[in-house]
């Protein structure tokens, strides 16, 4: 009882005392509620974060894996290009060698020999140093040959001076003009004038009425062909009668013959005196001489076209149809198409295998054809298909 | 007695026309009578006395009729207009050799004056009667016919084709075979005159087989006959390869050449030019001729000729060298350049420089070893100052400036190069700076420099770079040309 009595004396500010303390504990409780919700965030914070790091690092790990993974197949495919840029630049290396080679092989033997031009050129150089000789030689000869010409004919015209002087030649009593008793030796034309032989007289001067006029005719031509007056062309009096008669108006000698009435005695001494001329057969020979015509006047004048006619005629045998090319326009078209014969024969086309090779199933030791036992280069089997894309992937 | 005074009568007639026609020959050999005879009325006068009956008096009055037409073409169209022609035609065919010859003069002296008056002698059928004076025996007849019917031939194609026609080209190649000279040299003149219109008649000229005659005569020592046979066969080669390859298997090589080296200048301007049309054609012909020796021969021919005796020879050189670069290189090895040069220096006249310039132009465009041969020779400067010269005709101005400019474009001589920098005119400078670029260019490359050059037409544009490597190249051109080329760059 005495603690009941206790309690009920208490009963009062236990109420009380409850409230306070219930009052005064709320905030208490709520610090402390919240105190203990933040310890609890924290620490679950923490758990949390700890568990994300856990799975950033699952992650990471997982991450790094596969991309190392891609990585070095991506690795793998740069590397064979690689090797293949590297082997196809090593070809394209070996093959400009090979190319420079034969090229530079070829242009020196087939196109442009620059030792063959080195040679012909030098061979130029010497036949014109030849030529050049040569000529000069000639040169020389030419003036020679006036130089000898020019002498020659100053030693005749002296030489005929001397024999037309030659009555000026001294005698035994007489000194001639050029062998002065005062000089110490005589002139060199005393010498020549004794060496000369007197010229003989002339004949005497025929008058010669229009010789003048026919001689100095024509300004172009020479008198060669004119009749001189001392030498006159001969006639063979048997061949040509009628050339006398036709000599008659124009030669003088023959004029006075005919003025003065002498008869055909005189004629023909004149005729006989006549200086040396060509034999009439010669001449004739000569002037109807046939022409000799070259190769290409000789053949027929319609040469070429014969020929052209043999041409076309042998070129059309070879011609397997006879009508020309036609272009492919409607100019034939309404032309029933003709198949040749090889499309039109019931006989087919043989198959190359049938054609060419024989089989004889029964030679065959087995059924299965051969095997091939070795691989077959790989080079060889992409053929034509890398070589010419240098570089690409393939 | 009477009878005798009768005779005397006519006898003295005879001699008064005699003298009369004697005289008016005479008198009509010198020009400053003739006016006065032309006055007189000679000409029917003569007319008349043609069909006299004593033929000394026709052949006379023939012959001064010949003189009286050869003095001016006034004369011989009256000779043509009084109607003489027809009576000497007609007459032609029946005379004797004299008579022929003085008739065939008188068409020769009508005919050279015009187109007109041999058009006139062709109408009056005087070409069958002097074709056949051609066959007479007398070699005078024969020349004075053959020189008739050159000069008839002269004039223009169809008149050639006219005497082609009466059958003329067989006879004359028959003279040219004659032992007469002056008759050798009209027929072969002859020749020459017919095959110079054209290829056809030159063709019937060589088909007639004058070629190997004429060839044959290229040994004959008379200067005026090798004169016209070279003249002739330059005319039959000159038309076409065919008649100039013909030309050359009659074998005139080598023996042209020591035509080159005659006294006659005309002998050794002909032999030149037949040279330069046989090789004009075709490289295989100048091929020939050069392994004949003939372009040694042609350069010296040039060097010992003046004016325009060498025309043909440094055309042939052109000529020559523009086929191909081998025979340009032939050329050069021939000592062609220096002669070249000389002459383009020394000529007076703007033709032959023209020619000299083209020449040169030709040689030197192949490849540069020969723009360099050409440049050595110092003859660029030469082109140059006659191309801006204010002299110079149009033509060698056009000629010198294509040379410069084909010589220029391969030429990699940079001494010879180096003068152009300084006084040449802008459209030729930028060829020389493109030249430059192209030289210093690559060797720039080489030690680790930076030139960008571009040759266009606007001014080039050289920018160049201060580097330790610049001494290397200075040794090819001078200071002053590299301080022009960067003043040039500049503007």
């Amino acid at each position: 009882m005495a603690t009941l009595a206790r309690l009920q004396a208490r009963s009062s500010t236990v109420g009380n005392q409850y409230y306070f303390r219930n009052s005064v504990v709320d905030p208490f409780r709520k610090k402390e509620n919240d105190a203990a919700v933040k310890i609890q965030s924290w620490f679950r914070g923490c758990q949390v974060r700890s568990y994300i790091r856990h799975l950033n690092r699952i992650v990471t790990i997982i991450q790094k894996w596969w991309r190392s993974f891609l990585g070095r197949k991506q690795y793998q495919l740069t590397v064979q290009v690689a090797y293949y840029t590297m082997m196809m630049n090593l070809y394209n290396a070996m093959a400009v060698r090979i190319q420079r080679r034969w090229r530079g092989y070829r242009v020196r033997k087939y196109l442009f020999n620059y030792y063959y031009l080195k040679e012909y050129l030098k061979v130029v150089s010497e036949t014109n140093d030849a030529i050049r000789k040569a000529l000069e030689e000639f040169a020389e000869m030419k003036e020679r040959e006036e130089k000898k010409a020019n002498l020659e004919r100053e030693e005749k015209k002296r030489d005929y001076q001397a024999r037309k002087m030659h009555y000026l030649l001294s005698t035994k009593q007489i000194p001639g003009i050029y062998n002065s008793p005062f000089r110490k030796e005589p002139d060199p034309w005393e010498l020549q004038l004794q060496k000369a032989k007197p010229l003989t007289h002339r004949r005497p001067k025929v008058k010669q009425k229009d010789s003048t006029s026919l001689t100095d005719w024509l300004a172009c031509t020479s008198t060669r062909s004119f009749p001189r007056s001392e030498i006159l062309p001969p006639i063979n009096r048997k061949q040509c009668q009628g050339w006398a008669q036709w000599l008659t108006p124009v030669i003088p000698a023959l004029w006075e013959a005919k003025a003065d009435r002498s008869q055909g005695q005189e004629i023909k001494t004149i005729l006989d005196n006549m200086g040396p001329f060509r034999d009439i057969t010669e001449v004739l020979e000569q002037r109807y001489r046939p022409l000799e015509p070259t190769l290409r006047v000789a053949e027929p004048i319609d040469e070429l076209k014969l020929a052209r006619e043999e041409l076309r005629r042998e070129e059309w045998l070879q011609n397997v149809n006879d009508n020309m090319f036609l272009p492919f326009s409607s100019y034939h078209k309404n032309e029933k198409y003709i198949p040749s014969m090889h499309l039109s024969s019931k006989y087919g086309p043989v198959s190359y295998k049938e054609q060419f090779r024989s089989e004889n199933p029964k030679k065959w030791i087995c059924d299965k054809d051969f095997q091939t036992v070795l691989p077959s280069f790989e080079l060889f089997s992409k053929y034509g298909k890398l070589y010419s894309k240098a570089g690409q992937i393939v | 007695m009477s009878q005798r005074q009768v005779l005397q009568v006519f006898e003295q007639y005879q001699k008064a026309r005699t003298q009369f026609v004697q005289m008016v020959a005479e008198l009509a050999t010198r020009p400053q009578n003739i006016e006065t005879l032309q006055n007189a009325g000679v000409m029917s006068l003569l007319r008349t006395l043609l069909l006299d009956v004593v033929p000394t008096i026709q052949q006379t009055a023939a012959l001064a009729l010949g003189r009286l037409a050869n003095y001016n073409d006034d004369l011989a169209e009256a000779v043509v207009k009084c109607d003489i022609l027809p009576q000497l035609v007609y007459s032609l065919a029946e005379q004797n050799r004299f008579y022929k010859k003085a008739a065939a003069f008188v068409l020769r002296a009508v005919g050279k004056h015009s187109p007109q008056l041999a058009q006139a002698i062709v109408d009056c059928g005087a070409l069958d009667t002097l074709v056949i004076c051609l066959e007479d025996f007398d070699p005078g007849v024969k020349e004075a016919a053959a020189w008739a019917l050159r000069y008839i031939a002269r004039h223009n194609a169809e008149l050639s084709q006219a005497v082609v026609d009466a059958g003329a080209v067989p006879l004359l190649v028959l003279c040219i075979q004659e032992p007469e000279i002056a008759l050798k040299r009209i027929a072969a003149s002859a020749l020459s005159d017919i095959a110079k219109h054209s290829p056809e008649l030159a063709q019937t000229v060589v088909d007639a087989g004058a070629v190997a005659h004429l060839a044959q005569m290229i040994l004959n020592p008379d200067a005026k006959l090798k004169h016209q046979i070279l003249s002739a066969l330059s005319q039959v080669s000159k038309h076409s390869v065919d008649l100039a390859e013909m030309v050359v298997e009659a074998e005139i090589f080598p023996v042209v050449l020591t035509c080159l080296k005659d006294k006659d200048e005309y002998v050794k301007k002909n032999a030149s030019t037949l040279i330069r049309e046989i090789a004009k054609h075709t490289p295989e012909l100048s091929q020939l001729v050069v392994n004949a020796g003939g372009v040694a021969a042609v350069i010296d021919c040039i060097g010992s000729c003046k004016g325009n005796t060498r025309l043909p020879g440094i055309m042939m050189l052109g000529y020559v060298a523009a086929h191909s670069e081998n025979l340009a290189m032939a050329v050069i090895i021939s000592k062609g350049v220096p002669q070249l040069s000389v002459c383009l220096s020394e000529e007076p006249e703007d033709h032959i420089k023209a020619a000299a310039a083209w020449a040169l132009g030709q040689i030197g465009r192949h490849t540069p070893e020969h723009a360099r041969a050409v440049a050595v020779t110092n003859t660029l400067p030469v082109l140059l100052s006659l191309y801006m010269s204010t002299e110079s005709s149009e033509d060698l101005q056009v000629k010198s400036k294509k040379a410069i400019k084909n010589i220029l474009q391969k030429c990699t001589y940079l001494p010879a190069l180096e003068p152009f920098l300084y006084d040449a005119p802008p459209n030729i400078l930028k060829h020389v700076v493109g030249q430059f670029s192209k030289v210093l260019y690559p060797l720039c490359q080489n030690v680790d420099f930076e030139i960008r050059c571009e040759a266009s037409i606007i001014p080039l544009d050289i920018q160049i770079h201060f580097c330790r490597g610049w001494t290397a190249i200075n040794h090819l051109i001078t200071e002053q040309s590299y301080i022009l080329i960067l003043k040039f760059t500049a503007e």
